[in-house]
């Protein structure tokens, strides 16, 4: 790695690390001193690393400086000394004996309960999300703009405007009681499950960004598969999805940065490592009693990782979605599953069934009917593909759309 | 949206024993793909329950019958709660009950919400 990805390299596994570790001693009502700590060290470690070159160890260097600039913020911080630092855990007032304790098992710990922390049901939902990258991932206002795909003064105000809510909340830096922790779960695996999809489905550009947050999402993920607190069935059925549907990641753009769909996919571009290691999670996530969504859709993607169609795999795919839609409604799947249908009951059934939906305004609703009228009515096909046209959103689909009618009208 | 109680009834209790295991296996399918397409159309509540064919009826003077297959000939079989603009649509949703294959019925409901 050169000197110039090297900062950023590290501001994005680092940063989080020394924030969360900071934020577990003072508090997290100082995430905003933490944060303004950690950007200290990295700005002088770019002045310092400029002037001298690189230390030994980039890593150690930036816990030292940063422990360094966190006993000064206590010493010379009288207020935060004579208010803060007596509630502060290891209660000693004498700030030279302030462990900053950096090692490997305080960082992961201090990580777990920012995830639980920023997954607080007291923060909304999309301020979930933004935190997340923002504080655990180490993402900057830019990147999270251009993910979510909104300028930086949204971003910016949606992220103090959380930082204000942790604060005023009280929100404790700490695992939740075991009776609590699956219901906590939930939210934080909702956040992780919802940054996975902005990567893996967001129609930003910048396809560097996309991937960064599917692994970053995935590194989460693993952390709590990992921890024996936190290793639940769900847990784990949440990462065996993320793992398959990532195995297809380099499948799924051509050349030009362009959209593959998964029949057109060379399947040989497929990971299966990554294959291997959601067969893997998934088997461990098949105990208990609950079957969860991410158990249903990680076992749709297992099956997709078959690419020869039998009846077996579309009757279970269709089984799957059939029970996924009675536990949670959303469009997405109410599609996939009319798809689904019409692999295993035939397009008549199908057709019938896509009808009923009532999903006119989405373009993905049109470009389904389209394929099913193939072969049936051709007239019905160029109506519902320029319907698509009409409602698609971005270029790229436009531009897919646009590429099908006219393959279609020759 | 108005909530509809779908209430299953079939005419002959012990017609599940006279089946063999793959008939049983081939009656699943089509429940599953029935309550999916309403769940595909968000416009299922709960799949509800299916419901053991024995059972007793109280009646006043701490009278206990053996079910109520004597004065009934229809044996109720399970419920399913689904969301409809109206009862016709509702009783529409249900033609695609597959209880209607093997000669049962459906009565369809309008559940009165709480706060009315």
């Amino acid at each position: 790695m050169n000197e110039q990805e090297l900062i950023p390299h590290l501001f994005r596994t680092e940063y989080s690390k020394i924030t969360s570790v900071l934020c577990k001693l003072f508090g997290i009502e100082y995430i905003e001193t933490a944060e303004d700590i950690v950007s200290d060290t990295f700005l002088l470690a770019a002045e310092t690393w400029g002037l001298k070159g690189l230390p030994q160890n980039p890593t150690a260097w930036l816990y030292t400086v940063a422990k360094n600039k966190a006993k000064d913020f206590l010493k010379h911080e009288h207020v935060f000394t004579k208010k803060v630092a007596v509630e502060l855990k290891n209660s000693d007032t004498n700030t030279e004996d302030i462990e900053i304790d950096l090692s490997n098992t305080n960082i992961t710990n201090s990580q777990l309960q920012m995830m639980f922390a920023i997954c607080h049901p007291s923060i909304p939902a999309e301020s979930q999300i933004g935190l997340s990258l923002n504080i655990l991932c180490g993402f900057g206002v830019d990147e999270i703009a251009d993910a979510f795909i909104t300028n930086k003064e949204n971003i910016y105000k949606r992220l103090i405007r959380a930082k204000e809510k942790l604060r005023t909340e009280n929100i404790k830096m700490e695992l939740p009681p075991a009776a609590e922790i699956n219901n906590r779960l939930e939210t934080v695996l909702t956040t992780l499950y919802l940054l996975f999809s902005e990567g893996y489905y967001s129609t930003s550009k910048n396809t560097t960004l996309q991937k960064d947050l599917c692994i970053e999402a995935m590194r989460l993920t693993l952390m709590l598969a990992e921890n024996e607190h936190t290793k639940t069935p769900t847990v784990n059925a949440l990462l065996s999805l993320m793992c398959f549907h990532s195995s297809r990641f380099e499948a799924r753009m051509n050349l030009n940065g362009e959209m593959v769909i998964y029949e057109e996919q060379d399947e040989n571009l497929w990971n299966l490592e990554l294959v291997e290691k959601g067969i893997h999670y998934l088997t461990k996530a098949s105990t208990g009693n609950k079957l969860s969504k991410y158990h249903l859709e990680a076992a749709i993607a297992y099956w997709h990782t078959h690419k020869t169609d039998t009846p077996e795999k579309w009757e279970s795919i269709l089984q799957l979605y059939n029970r996924l839609l009675s536990l949670e409604y959303s469009p997405i799947a109410a599609l996939n599953r009319t798809y689904a249908l019409s692999k295993a009951n035939g397009k008549k059934e199908a057709i019938a069934e896509a009808e009923k939906l009532e999903l006119k305004t989405s373009h993905l609703y049109h470009l389904l009917l389209a394929n099913l009228y193939e072969e049936i009515d051709v007239s019905k096909v160029y109506h519902h593909l320029t319907q698509a046209l009409e409602l698609a959103k971005t270029d790229t689909e436009k531009m897919n759309i646009e590429k099908k009618i006219n393959l279609f009208s020759k | 949206m108005k909530e509809f109680l779908l209430i299953f009834r079939r005419e002959d209790s012990n017609y599940a024993e006279k089946m063999s295991p793959e008939q049983i296996q081939s009656m699943l399918k089509p429940w599953q793909d029935w309550i999916g397409g309403i769940a595909a159309q968000n416009k299922l509540v709960t799949a509800g329950n299916r419901l053991e064919s024995d059972g007793k009826v109280v009646k006043p003077n701490n009278l206990v019958t053996n079910g109520p297959f004597v004065e009934i000939k229809e044996v109720l079989g399970g419920y399913t709660i689904i969301k409809a603009n109206s009862l016709e649509e509702a009783t529409e949703m249900s033609k695609g009950c597959p209880i209607l294959q093997v000669g049962g019925s459906v009565e369809v409901r309008a559940i009165i919400p709480m706060d009315n």
